[in-house]
């Protein structure tokens, strides 16, 4: 929890990559304490924006010491007013960043080999991960997904920060057609992988966690819950995960998350959009609710 | 020279008006990452009932027009887990603690505030807010606050379990007809003080899928679109008392408090205490940057002391 900053962060450089906006800011004193897996909360519209909630982008990647001093790396889609505005951002504007924030993906103790699926811009954070996990010896292979070619992000970064890329989209018009799930049981026996990442959709990282278990693999994954505040003070980001105690709770995905071990994740309680408390969580409702 | 910021709340004296909102701050550690949580006149706690409560399912908030609607649904560790974890830590953090209490009857109200009294941290504790307001329960917007009767049975319960050196303050909706009228139910029943006021009850559709847009369907409406309510609210209450319809107790305003001009907005209606909610989610350091932007206004215009402009507005109407 420690090492958090709230500074106001200079834009330097942005450019569109596909569907998508690329953001640099420098962040005094952010990049030197963040870790793949973790995720920034940046404040849209100004000091008089009648959009008040932070908008939480997991890190693309930090420079601790450029020229400019240490910067951050977020990825945007420009799906709302918020974004929008982000993306609309020009160079030298400034916008108020609160990180490194959440917990970043564990790391392997042994060179072990490593699949890392992306799904959409969620794919964002694994190649700063990749490199981590090459440091250390592991083989590491990227696979990325989206609905359509202008969706993927990261693709030739992909294929040269990886030892193996697989690309899929929904409708063929980039690499295989269908979804990561199609291919990554083919990835995961090929490469003996003991660890698969993943970030992106809900329903993405259920399936990534399903055949992760089905292959004798563990499933790390980063969500992507919505978030109010991003430090663990709103309560709107929760989910149902089963701790070490075996029981289940609605823990906050910003501050025991984003990360989570997938198999701990109780997916059964997602459905269309909607997250229901599992009747045996801590503290559920009884018949009515509450 | 400083202006002087001291309140003297019901009998607790605390060094600042500035208190963070319950349910917008948690319990202490998260907030204590961007500022000296001791800075503040009180740490007001998320709002604890006996046992552990999950809250509801997600989606639980919608962004609105300067601001949102939550639907949390009081998630808590219960008191128990409270005291041994959270007020154990603000106790040692050397932090003023405001321990929001909640319950689903007046009963559960009154066994939480004797479990506080009986805790070993109750030195921290400089009083205890009564939430009789919050409408994310199981009967939505029929709280106890809309009701005086209902609202005079758990403050006198409260105030039965717990020492007259701590005071309580009812926190009240503004979703009524006559606020006034409940808030002179909770001082006669024993409240020794007032706090306004808590959401109002509202509710958002999603229109791509056409269908509510929190899982709770109806939520709590906070943030600066509401600020007007809580300063009429403050307003209506001050002025029942300086007519004497009610004992002039301390009144806390919140709702929608962003910056210092805010604050000394519900100051000059009646407020002698400010909390911030909504705002900390923009901006983490909000609590205590409002009062350091409060002493500022209140120093260019020419004030010495807080109190000389607690419902200041009352004598200047134009």
């Amino acid at each position: 929890m420690s090492g958090v900053v709230q500074v106001t962060g200079e834009l330097i450089a942005t450019r569109r990559a596909g569907a998508y906006h690329h953001l640099t800011f420098v962040a005094p004193g952010l990049a030197e304490h963040a870790k793949p897996g973790q995720f920034v909360a940046l404040a849209v519209g100004g000091d008089t924006s009648s959009n008040l909630l932070r908008r939480c982008f997991s890190i693309h990647k930090v420079s601790p010491s450029g020229t400019y001093g240490g910067t951050v790396d977020v990825v945007i889609s420009p799906v709302g007013p918020g974004t929008e505005w982000l993306s609309g951002l020009r160079a030298h504007d400034e916008v108020d960043i609160v990180g490194p924030l959440g917990r970043a993906f564990p790391l392997p103790k042994e060179p072990v080999p490593c699949v890392l699926v992306g799904g959409g811009y969620g794919s964002a954070p694994l190649f700063w991960l990749a490199e981590a996990l090459r440091e250390r010896g592991c083989h590491v292979e990227l696979v990325l997904g989206a609905a359509t070619e202008s969706k993927l992000f990261g693709v030739v970064e992909a294929r040269r920060q990886a030892d193996g890329v697989s690309v899929t989209t929904d409708d063929g018009s980039a690499g295989t057609r269908g979804w990561v799930s199609d291919v990554l049981p083919e990835v995961i026996t090929r490469t003996g992988a003991a660890v698969v990442y993943g970030c992106g959709p809900m329903g993405m990282l259920k399936s990534i966690t399903d055949v992760a278990a089905a292959h004798g693999a563990v499933a790390q994954v980063a969500v992507e819950e919505s978030m109010a505040c991003g430090v663990g003070v709103c309560m709107t980001c929760v989910m149902p995960v089963t701790g070490n105690d075996g029981v289940t709770r609605m823990v906050r995905s910003c501050v025991e998350g984003p990360v989570f071990r997938g198999d701990r994740v109780r997916w059964d309680a997602f459905d269309d959009g909607v997250c229901r408390v599992p009747a045996d969580a801590l503290g559920a409702p009884n018949v009515g609710g509450h | 020279m400083a202006v002087d910021m001291s309140v003297d709340l019901g009998g607790a004296s605390l060094p600042s008006p500035m208190m963070t909102a319950s349910g917008c701050a948690a319990n202490g550690r998260e907030l204590a990452r961007f500022f000296d949580i001791r800075e503040l006149g009180a740490f007001v706690t998320k709002s604890v009932m006996a046992d552990p409560r999950s809250g509801r399912g997600t989606p639980r908030m919608a962004e609105t027009p300067s601001g949102m609607l939550n639907s949390i649904g009081l998630q808590g560790p219960g008191i128990s887990a409270f005291i041994d974890k959270d007020l154990a830590w603000l106790h040692q953090a050397g932090a003023r603690t405001l321990v929001s209490i909640a319950g689903n009857t007046s009963g559960e109200f009154a066994v939480v505030a004797a479990r506080l009294r009986e805790s070993a941290a109750f030195g921290s504790v400089v009083g205890v807010e009564v939430n009789i307001s919050c409408p994310n329960v199981a009967n939505r917007g029929l709280v106890f606050a809309c009701d005086p009767l209902a609202s005079a049975k758990v403050v006198a319960l409260v105030r039965e379990q717990l020492p007259r050196n701590i005071p309580i303050f009812a926190k009240l909706t503004p979703d009524v007809t006559d606020i006034v009228s409940i808030a002179q139910a909770a001082v006669k029943a024993g409240a020794d003080g007032l706090t306004m006021i808590n959401t109002l009850l509202g509710m958002v559709i999603d229109t791509d899928r056409l269908r509510p847009q929190v899982a709770g369907v109806t939520g709590g409406l906070s943030g600066p679109a509401v600020r007007p309510v809580a300063v009429r609210a403050v307003w209506q209450v001050k002025s029942a008392m300086r007519e004497g319809r009610l004992p002039t107790v301390p009144i806390i305003g919140v709702g929608g408090v962003r910056t210092g001009r805010d604050a000394l907005e519900l100051v000059a209606a009646g407020a002698s205490a400010v909390q911030v909610g909504t705002a900390t989610f923009n901006d983490p350091s909000a609590p205590v940057r409002v009062g350091r932007e409060l002493e500022n206004l209140l120093q260019d215009k020419g004030f010495g002391c807080l109190k000389d402009a607690v419902g200041i507005a009352h004598e200047r109407m134009a």
